[in-house]
Protein backbone atom coordinates (compact mmCIF):
# COMPACT_ATOMS: atom_id res chain seq x y z
CA UNK A 1 0.00 0.00 0.00
CA UNK A 2 1.43 3.84 -0.88
CA UNK A 3 -0.20 5.99 1.52
CA UNK A 4 -0.61 9.98 2.03
CA UNK A 5 -0.18 11.11 5.78
CA UNK A 6 -0.94 14.65 6.87
CA UNK A 7 0.48 14.50 9.85
CA UNK A 8 0.27 17.30 12.59
CA UNK A 9 4.31 18.09 14.07
CA UNK A 10 5.22 20.87 16.74
CA UNK A 11 8.39 21.08 18.41
CA UNK A 12 7.32 22.08 21.71
CA UNK A 13 4.89 22.94 23.39
CA UNK A 14 5.49 26.92 22.45
CA UNK A 15 5.28 26.25 18.94
CA UNK A 16 2.73 27.19 16.80
CA UNK A 17 2.64 23.72 15.35
CA UNK A 18 1.43 22.69 11.33
CA UNK A 19 0.14 19.55 9.21
CA UNK A 20 3.12 17.83 7.04
CA UNK A 21 2.59 15.96 4.32
CA UNK A 22 4.54 12.65 3.83
CA UNK A 23 4.97 9.61 1.91
CA UNK A 24 5.15 6.33 3.05
CA UNK A 25 5.40 3.26 0.52
CA UNK A 26 5.15 -0.28 0.62
CA UNK A 27 2.79 -0.79 3.96
CA UNK A 28 2.28 -4.02 4.38
CA UNK A 29 -1.94 -4.48 5.08
CA UNK A 30 -1.07 -6.45 8.39
CA UNK A 31 1.12 -3.62 9.89
CA UNK A 32 -0.30 -2.04 12.71
CA UNK A 33 -0.95 1.21 12.64
CA UNK A 34 1.89 2.39 15.11
CA UNK A 35 4.23 -0.01 13.12
CA UNK A 36 3.45 2.56 10.10
CA UNK A 37 4.57 5.18 12.02
CA UNK A 38 7.77 3.42 13.12
CA UNK A 39 8.46 3.26 9.21
CA UNK A 40 7.77 6.49 8.40
CA UNK A 41 10.21 7.22 11.57
CA UNK A 42 12.69 5.16 10.68
CA UNK A 43 12.76 6.67 7.18
CA UNK A 44 12.94 9.99 8.44
CA UNK A 45 16.02 9.30 10.84
CA UNK A 46 17.78 7.87 7.67
CA UNK A 47 17.16 11.38 5.84
CA UNK A 48 17.93 13.39 8.37
CA UNK A 49 14.67 14.33 9.62
CA UNK A 50 13.33 14.89 12.98
CA UNK A 51 11.46 11.68 13.90
CA UNK A 52 7.35 11.75 14.22
CA UNK A 53 6.83 11.97 18.25
CA UNK A 54 4.13 10.14 19.28
CA UNK A 55 2.99 8.16 22.61
CA UNK A 56 3.01 4.32 23.17
CA UNK A 57 3.68 1.64 25.30
CA UNK A 58 2.20 -1.70 25.72
CA UNK A 59 1.22 -1.60 21.88
CA UNK A 60 -1.64 -4.80 23.26
CA UNK A 61 -4.68 -2.36 23.86
CA UNK A 62 -4.72 -2.14 26.93
CA UNK A 63 -2.24 0.43 28.76
CA UNK A 64 -4.10 3.74 27.17
CA UNK A 65 -0.58 5.31 25.97
CA UNK A 66 -1.49 5.50 22.45
CA UNK A 67 -3.94 7.94 20.78
CA UNK A 68 -4.20 9.66 17.72
CA UNK A 69 -6.67 11.39 16.26
CA UNK A 70 -7.06 9.27 12.76
CA UNK A 71 -8.89 10.88 9.92
CA UNK A 72 -10.83 13.11 12.83
CA UNK A 73 -11.77 9.39 14.44
CA UNK A 74 -10.73 9.04 18.02
CA UNK A 75 -8.17 5.72 17.61
CA UNK A 76 -9.32 5.26 13.97
CA UNK A 77 -12.14 3.79 12.11
CA UNK A 78 -12.53 0.57 13.90
CA UNK A 79 -14.63 0.46 17.08
CA UNK A 80 -13.48 -0.76 20.16
CA UNK A 81 -9.78 -0.81 19.05
CA UNK A 82 -6.93 1.51 20.43
CA UNK A 83 -4.59 2.93 17.71
CA UNK A 84 -2.01 0.33 18.65
CA UNK A 85 -4.31 -2.70 17.71
CA UNK A 86 -5.31 -0.87 14.73
CA UNK A 87 -4.55 -2.31 11.41
CA UNK A 88 -3.44 -0.84 7.73
CA UNK A 89 -5.62 -3.04 6.65
CA UNK A 90 -8.54 -0.97 7.47
CA UNK A 91 -7.13 1.25 5.01
CA UNK A 92 -6.51 1.40 1.04
CA UNK A 93 -3.87 1.96 -1.38
CA UNK A 94 -3.37 5.58 -1.85
CA UNK A 95 -5.76 6.95 0.82
CA UNK A 96 -4.82 9.98 2.49
CA UNK A 97 -4.63 9.73 6.33
CA UNK A 98 -4.95 12.65 8.67
CA UNK A 99 -3.37 12.14 12.09
CA UNK A 100 -3.87 14.84 14.72
CA UNK A 101 -3.01 14.49 18.33
CA UNK A 102 -6.11 14.65 21.21
CA UNK A 103 -7.35 18.89 21.17
CA UNK A 104 -8.11 19.58 24.78
CA UNK A 105 -6.86 22.83 26.67
CA UNK A 106 -6.60 20.27 29.26
CA UNK A 107 -4.62 17.85 27.11
CA UNK A 108 -1.76 20.55 26.04
CA UNK A 109 0.50 19.50 23.09
CA UNK A 110 4.08 17.89 24.60
CA UNK A 111 5.50 17.21 21.14
CA UNK A 112 4.22 16.07 17.74
CA UNK A 113 1.25 13.99 18.88
CA UNK A 114 2.30 13.43 22.28
CA UNK A 115 -0.48 15.47 24.81
CA UNK A 116 0.49 16.03 28.63
CA UNK A 117 -2.45 13.86 30.48
CA UNK A 118 -1.76 14.61 33.78
CA UNK A 119 -5.25 16.46 33.92
CA UNK A 120 -6.53 12.57 34.39
CA UNK A 121 -4.23 12.05 37.21
CA UNK A 122 -5.70 15.28 38.96
CA UNK A 123 -9.18 13.87 38.54
CA UNK A 124 -8.05 10.30 39.72
CA UNK A 125 -5.95 12.11 42.81
CA UNK A 126 -9.26 13.91 43.92
CA UNK A 127 -11.15 10.82 44.37
CA UNK A 128 -9.96 7.53 42.60
CA UNK A 129 -9.13 5.44 45.80
CA UNK A 130 -10.92 3.62 48.31
CA UNK A 131 -9.88 3.34 52.25
CA UNK A 132 -7.91 0.19 52.62
CA UNK A 133 -6.19 -1.92 55.40
CA UNK A 134 -2.57 -1.55 54.46
CA UNK A 135 -0.76 -5.37 55.24
CA UNK A 136 -1.74 -8.44 54.05
CA UNK A 137 -4.55 -9.00 51.54
CA UNK A 138 -8.00 -9.49 53.03
CA UNK A 139 -9.71 -13.00 52.28
CA UNK A 140 -11.38 -12.25 49.24
CA UNK A 141 -14.96 -13.81 50.03
CA UNK A 142 -15.26 -11.95 53.21
CA UNK A 143 -17.37 -8.91 51.52
CA UNK A 144 -20.07 -10.28 49.12
CA UNK A 145 -20.96 -8.31 46.06
CA UNK A 146 -24.03 -8.73 43.83
CA UNK A 147 -22.89 -10.52 40.50
CA UNK A 148 -24.85 -7.14 38.75
CA UNK A 149 -22.84 -4.59 40.67
CA UNK A 150 -19.44 -6.76 39.68
CA UNK A 151 -20.42 -6.84 36.19
CA UNK A 152 -21.16 -3.48 35.96
CA UNK A 153 -17.47 -1.94 37.92
CA UNK A 154 -15.88 -4.50 36.21
CA UNK A 155 -17.19 -3.01 32.74
CA UNK A 156 -16.30 0.42 34.20
CA UNK A 157 -13.10 -0.54 35.18
CA UNK A 158 -12.02 -1.52 31.62
CA UNK A 159 -11.51 1.90 31.31
CA UNK A 160 -7.71 2.84 30.53
CA UNK A 161 -7.89 6.67 30.34
CA UNK A 162 -6.83 7.19 27.38
CA UNK A 163 -8.23 10.20 26.82
CA UNK A 164 -10.34 9.44 23.60
CA UNK A 165 -13.56 10.43 25.17
CA UNK A 166 -12.21 14.20 25.65
CA UNK A 167 -10.66 13.95 22.01
CA UNK A 168 -14.32 13.33 20.50
CA UNK A 169 -16.56 15.40 22.95
CA UNK A 170 -17.90 17.80 20.83
CA UNK A 171 -17.42 20.10 24.52
CA UNK A 172 -13.94 18.83 25.09
CA UNK A 173 -15.42 17.23 28.26
CA UNK A 174 -13.29 14.33 30.38
CA UNK A 175 -16.80 13.05 32.19
CA UNK A 176 -17.22 9.46 30.65
CA UNK A 177 -13.67 9.15 32.10
CA UNK A 178 -14.94 10.70 35.29
CA UNK A 179 -18.28 8.39 35.61
CA UNK A 180 -16.44 4.96 34.84
CA UNK A 181 -14.04 5.58 37.68
CA UNK A 182 -17.08 6.97 40.07
CA UNK A 183 -19.03 4.10 38.59
CA UNK A 184 -16.50 1.53 38.97
CA UNK A 185 -15.57 2.53 43.05
CA UNK A 186 -19.01 3.07 44.03
CA UNK A 187 -20.55 0.09 42.84
CA UNK A 188 -18.16 -1.54 45.57
CA UNK A 189 -18.83 -2.21 48.78
CA UNK A 190 -14.99 -0.90 49.22
CA UNK A 191 -16.00 2.20 47.77
CA UNK A 192 -18.55 3.27 50.01
CA UNK A 193 -17.21 5.19 52.74
CA UNK A 194 -15.79 8.04 49.76
CA UNK A 195 -18.45 7.36 47.78
CA UNK A 196 -19.90 10.93 47.84
CA UNK A 197 -16.66 12.75 48.75
CA UNK A 198 -15.48 11.23 45.80
CA UNK A 199 -17.89 11.88 42.91
CA UNK A 200 -17.66 15.95 44.51
CA UNK A 201 -14.16 15.58 44.66
CA UNK A 202 -13.58 14.14 41.05
CA UNK A 203 -16.16 16.71 39.11
CA UNK A 204 -14.44 19.71 40.82
CA UNK A 205 -11.18 18.65 39.50
CA UNK A 206 -12.70 17.92 36.70
CA UNK A 207 -14.05 21.11 36.08
CA UNK A 208 -10.59 22.87 37.65
CA UNK A 209 -8.59 21.00 34.80
CA UNK A 210 -10.29 23.39 32.17
CA UNK A 211 -12.62 20.00 30.39
CA UNK A 212 -15.70 21.27 28.95
CA UNK A 213 -19.35 20.10 30.46
CA UNK A 214 -21.46 17.05 29.69
CA UNK A 215 -24.44 17.82 27.61
CA UNK A 216 -24.94 14.13 26.97
CA UNK A 217 -24.03 13.86 23.40
CA UNK A 218 -23.06 10.21 23.26
CA UNK A 219 -19.58 11.10 21.49
CA UNK A 220 -17.37 9.47 23.91
CA UNK A 221 -18.79 6.18 24.07
CA UNK A 222 -18.67 5.87 19.99
CA UNK A 223 -14.86 6.13 20.36
CA UNK A 224 -14.00 4.35 23.45
CA UNK A 225 -12.02 1.23 22.92
CA UNK A 226 -13.33 -0.22 25.92
CA UNK A 227 -16.85 0.46 25.45
CA UNK A 228 -17.75 2.16 28.32
CA UNK A 229 -21.49 3.11 28.66
CA UNK A 230 -23.11 5.98 28.57
CA UNK A 231 -24.92 4.92 31.35
CA UNK A 232 -21.73 5.79 33.63
CA UNK A 233 -22.84 9.22 33.61
CA UNK A 234 -26.05 8.68 34.48
CA UNK A 235 -24.60 7.12 37.53
CA UNK A 236 -22.39 9.91 37.96
CA UNK A 237 -25.44 12.38 38.11
CA UNK A 238 -27.26 10.69 40.85
CA UNK A 239 -23.98 10.27 43.37
CA UNK A 240 -23.88 13.99 42.29
CA UNK A 241 -27.02 15.13 43.18
CA UNK A 242 -26.98 12.68 46.46
CA UNK A 243 -24.24 13.66 47.34
CA UNK A 244 -24.76 17.55 47.47
CA UNK A 245 -28.31 16.90 48.61
CA UNK A 246 -26.15 15.54 52.08
CA UNK A 247 -23.20 17.43 51.89
CA UNK A 248 -21.09 14.67 51.45
CA UNK A 249 -18.06 17.51 50.62
CA UNK A 250 -18.41 18.83 53.99
CA UNK A 251 -16.90 17.84 57.26
CA UNK A 252 -19.83 17.11 60.13
CA UNK A 253 -20.39 19.60 62.97
CA UNK B 1 -30.77 22.39 32.23
CA UNK B 2 -32.86 19.57 33.09
CA UNK B 3 -34.61 21.30 35.86
CA UNK B 4 -35.33 24.71 33.54
CA UNK B 5 -36.31 22.43 30.55
CA UNK B 6 -38.96 20.25 32.71
CA UNK B 7 -40.44 23.32 33.48
CA UNK B 8 -40.57 24.87 29.78
CA UNK B 9 -42.19 20.91 28.84
CA UNK B 10 -44.62 21.28 31.01
CA UNK B 11 -45.57 24.73 29.42
CA UNK B 12 -45.44 23.50 26.37
CA UNK B 13 -47.42 20.48 26.82
CA UNK B 14 -50.07 22.90 28.55
CA UNK B 15 -49.90 25.47 25.84
CA UNK B 16 -50.81 23.35 23.26
CA UNK B 17 -53.64 21.35 24.55
CA UNK B 18 -54.89 24.79 24.79
CA UNK B 19 -54.20 25.36 21.15
CA UNK B 20 -56.31 22.48 19.94
CA UNK B 21 -59.38 24.22 21.72
CA UNK B 22 -59.20 25.86 18.46
CA UNK B 23 -60.69 22.82 16.42
CA UNK B 24 -64.18 23.17 19.34
CA UNK B 25 -64.69 25.96 17.55
CA UNK B 26 -64.63 30.06 17.38
CA UNK B 27 -66.66 31.19 20.69
CA UNK B 28 -65.06 27.99 22.85
CA UNK B 29 -61.47 29.33 22.33
CA UNK B 30 -62.18 32.59 22.70
CA UNK B 31 -64.01 31.41 25.66
CA UNK B 32 -60.59 29.20 26.88
CA UNK B 33 -58.23 32.24 25.83
CA UNK B 34 -60.49 34.88 28.23
CA UNK B 35 -60.65 31.85 31.13
CA UNK B 36 -57.07 32.21 31.23
CA UNK B 37 -56.66 35.86 32.24
CA UNK B 38 -59.39 34.90 35.19
CA UNK B 39 -57.85 31.95 36.45
CA UNK B 40 -57.57 31.90 40.26
CA UNK B 41 -60.20 34.92 40.58
CA UNK B 42 -61.91 35.76 43.30
CA UNK B 43 -58.36 35.15 45.21
CA UNK B 44 -55.67 36.62 42.47
CA UNK B 45 -57.27 40.01 40.86
CA UNK B 46 -57.30 40.02 37.00
CA UNK B 47 -54.41 38.35 35.02
CA UNK B 48 -52.73 37.68 38.21
CA UNK B 49 -52.30 34.44 37.48
CA UNK B 50 -51.16 34.90 34.24
CA UNK B 51 -48.38 37.23 35.45
CA UNK B 52 -47.45 34.58 37.76
CA UNK B 53 -47.01 32.39 35.03
CA UNK B 54 -45.67 34.75 32.78
CA UNK B 55 -43.09 35.66 35.25
CA UNK B 56 -42.14 32.25 35.72
CA UNK B 57 -41.43 31.25 32.41
CA UNK B 58 -39.45 33.91 32.06
CA UNK B 59 -36.97 33.03 34.79
CA UNK B 60 -37.02 29.29 33.42
CA UNK B 61 -36.52 30.71 30.31
CA UNK B 62 -33.02 32.63 31.26
CA UNK B 63 -32.32 30.11 33.64
CA UNK B 64 -32.08 28.07 30.58
CA UNK B 65 -29.83 30.32 28.69
CA UNK B 66 -27.99 31.34 30.96
CA UNK B 67 -26.92 27.50 31.24
CA UNK B 68 -26.54 27.21 27.78
CA UNK B 69 -23.93 30.21 27.42
CA UNK B 70 -22.30 28.78 30.24
CA UNK B 71 -21.85 25.12 28.60
CA UNK B 72 -21.34 26.36 25.45
CA UNK B 73 -18.65 29.19 26.39
CA UNK B 74 -16.62 26.47 28.48
CA UNK B 75 -16.86 23.87 25.66
CA UNK B 76 -15.37 26.48 23.38
CA UNK B 77 -12.57 27.71 25.72
CA UNK B 78 -11.50 23.11 26.69
CA UNK B 79 -10.57 22.86 22.67
CA UNK B 80 -8.58 25.84 21.97
CA UNK B 81 -7.20 24.43 19.08
CA UNK B 82 -9.42 23.04 16.36
CA UNK B 83 -8.94 19.69 14.51
CA UNK B 84 -8.20 20.11 10.80
CA UNK B 85 -10.30 16.85 10.35
CA UNK B 86 -13.46 16.85 12.13
CA UNK B 87 -15.95 14.41 11.60
CA UNK B 88 -19.57 15.37 11.84
CA UNK B 89 -20.75 14.37 15.42
CA UNK B 90 -22.03 10.51 15.52
CA UNK B 91 -24.16 11.11 17.95
CA UNK B 92 -27.83 12.23 17.38
CA UNK B 93 -28.34 14.96 14.53
CA UNK B 94 -30.72 16.11 17.24
CA UNK B 95 -27.86 16.19 19.84
CA UNK B 96 -25.75 18.35 17.74
CA UNK B 97 -28.58 20.80 16.41
CA UNK B 98 -29.07 21.85 20.18
CA UNK B 99 -26.96 25.03 20.70
CA UNK B 100 -28.42 26.59 17.02
CA UNK B 101 -31.81 25.11 17.22
CA UNK B 102 -32.38 26.96 20.41
CA UNK B 103 -31.55 30.27 19.19
CA UNK B 104 -34.30 29.40 16.75
CA UNK B 105 -36.87 28.78 18.97
CA UNK B 106 -36.20 31.96 20.94
CA UNK B 107 -36.11 34.45 18.08
CA UNK B 108 -39.56 32.12 17.05
CA UNK B 109 -40.84 33.12 20.76
CA UNK B 110 -39.62 36.26 20.71
CA UNK B 111 -41.53 36.72 17.36
CA UNK B 112 -44.74 34.83 18.57
CA UNK B 113 -45.68 36.82 21.72
CA UNK B 114 -45.35 39.73 19.33
CA UNK B 115 -47.55 38.05 17.41
CA UNK B 116 -50.40 36.85 19.25
CA UNK B 117 -49.89 38.41 22.52
CA UNK B 118 -49.43 41.74 21.78
CA UNK B 119 -50.73 41.52 18.48
CA UNK B 120 -48.42 44.17 17.21
CA UNK B 121 -47.21 41.89 13.75
CA UNK B 122 -50.71 40.53 13.56
CA UNK B 123 -53.20 41.17 10.98
CA UNK B 124 -56.06 41.67 12.88
CA UNK B 125 -54.59 42.01 16.40
CA UNK B 126 -57.43 41.94 18.43
CA UNK B 127 -56.87 41.15 22.21
CA UNK B 128 -60.53 40.34 22.92
CA UNK B 129 -60.85 37.46 19.08
CA UNK B 130 -58.21 35.42 19.57
CA UNK B 131 -59.55 33.21 17.15
CA UNK B 132 -59.95 36.01 15.02
CA UNK B 133 -56.26 36.25 15.34
CA UNK B 134 -55.07 32.35 14.44
CA UNK B 135 -57.24 32.26 11.78
CA UNK B 136 -55.37 35.69 10.04
CA UNK B 137 -52.36 34.60 10.92
CA UNK B 138 -51.94 30.98 8.90
CA UNK B 139 -54.03 32.43 6.47
CA UNK B 140 -52.92 30.67 2.54
CA UNK B 141 -51.82 34.20 1.37
CA UNK B 142 -49.01 35.05 4.44
CA UNK B 143 -48.02 30.97 4.11
CA UNK B 144 -44.52 32.54 4.67
CA UNK B 145 -45.60 32.73 8.53
CA UNK B 146 -46.72 29.00 8.41
CA UNK B 147 -43.10 27.72 6.97
CA UNK B 148 -41.59 29.92 9.75
CA UNK B 149 -44.26 28.69 12.70
CA UNK B 150 -43.49 25.14 10.72
CA UNK B 151 -39.74 25.06 10.90
CA UNK B 152 -39.34 26.35 14.43
CA UNK B 153 -41.96 23.46 15.56
CA UNK B 154 -39.34 21.18 13.75
CA UNK B 155 -36.47 22.78 15.34
CA UNK B 156 -38.48 22.17 19.05
CA UNK B 157 -39.02 18.88 18.03
CA UNK B 158 -35.24 18.34 17.47
CA UNK B 159 -34.57 20.03 20.50
CA UNK B 160 -36.57 18.22 22.81
CA UNK B 161 -35.47 14.77 21.15
CA UNK B 162 -32.12 15.40 22.71
CA UNK B 163 -33.29 17.15 25.68
CA UNK B 164 -36.00 15.03 27.67
CA UNK B 165 -33.32 12.20 27.45
CA UNK B 166 -30.58 14.48 28.07
CA UNK B 167 -32.51 15.61 31.08
CA UNK B 168 -33.23 12.23 32.54
CA UNK B 169 -30.00 11.45 32.55
CA UNK B 170 -28.36 14.70 34.09
CA UNK B 171 -30.75 13.93 36.84
CA UNK B 172 -29.89 10.25 37.17
CA UNK B 173 -31.21 8.09 34.61
CA UNK B 174 -28.51 5.24 34.73
CA UNK B 175 -29.69 1.64 33.86
CA UNK B 176 -29.14 0.26 30.02
CA UNK B 177 -32.97 -0.54 29.25
CA UNK B 178 -33.78 2.65 31.30
CA UNK B 179 -31.66 4.44 28.61
CA UNK B 180 -33.63 2.82 25.53
CA UNK B 181 -36.81 3.36 27.43
CA UNK B 182 -35.67 6.75 28.00
CA UNK B 183 -34.96 7.51 24.51
CA UNK B 184 -38.10 6.21 23.37
CA UNK B 185 -40.07 8.47 25.63
CA UNK B 186 -37.99 11.34 24.16
CA UNK B 187 -38.58 10.50 20.19
CA UNK B 188 -42.32 9.79 20.73
CA UNK B 189 -43.00 13.04 23.17
CA UNK B 190 -41.05 15.23 20.04
CA UNK B 191 -43.11 14.23 17.63
CA UNK B 192 -46.41 13.87 19.25
CA UNK B 193 -45.90 17.81 20.56
CA UNK B 194 -45.11 18.56 17.44
CA UNK B 195 -48.21 16.86 15.53
CA UNK B 196 -50.06 19.07 17.98
CA UNK B 197 -48.51 22.38 17.21
CA UNK B 198 -48.62 21.72 13.51
CA UNK B 199 -51.94 20.44 13.50
CA UNK B 200 -53.37 24.55 13.62
CA UNK B 201 -51.63 26.46 11.39
CA UNK B 202 -52.00 23.76 8.82
CA UNK B 203 -55.85 23.33 9.78
CA UNK B 204 -56.17 27.03 8.90
CA UNK B 205 -53.81 26.60 5.92
CA UNK B 206 -56.50 23.98 4.54
CA UNK B 207 -59.54 25.50 5.29
CA UNK B 208 -60.23 23.37 8.13
CA UNK B 209 -60.13 26.07 10.84
CA UNK B 210 -61.97 29.29 9.64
Amino acid sequence: MNLTLRIWRQSGPEDKGRMVTYQVDDVSPDMSFLEMLDVLNERLILAGEEPVAFDHDCREGICGMCGLMINGDAHGPQRGTTACQLHMRQFSDGDTIDIEPWRARAFPVIKDLVVNRNAFDKIIAAGGYITAPTGSAPEAHSVPVAKANADAAFESAACIGCGACVAACPNGSGMLFTAAKVTQLGLLPQGQPERHTRVIGMVDAHDEAGFGGCTNAGECTVVCPKGIPLTTIGRLNRDYLAATAKRGDTPGT
Amino acid sequence: MAVTGILLVLFLIAHMLGNLKVFAGDASFNHYAHWLREIGAPILPNVWFLWIMRVGLLVAVLGHIWAATVLALRARAARPVRYAHRKKVRGSYAARTMRWGGVIILLFVIYHILDLTTGTLNPVGDPSRPYANVVADFAPERWYVTLFYTLAIVALGFHLRHGVFSALRSLGQQTPRGEQRARAVALVFAVALCAGYLLVPFAVLTGLVS
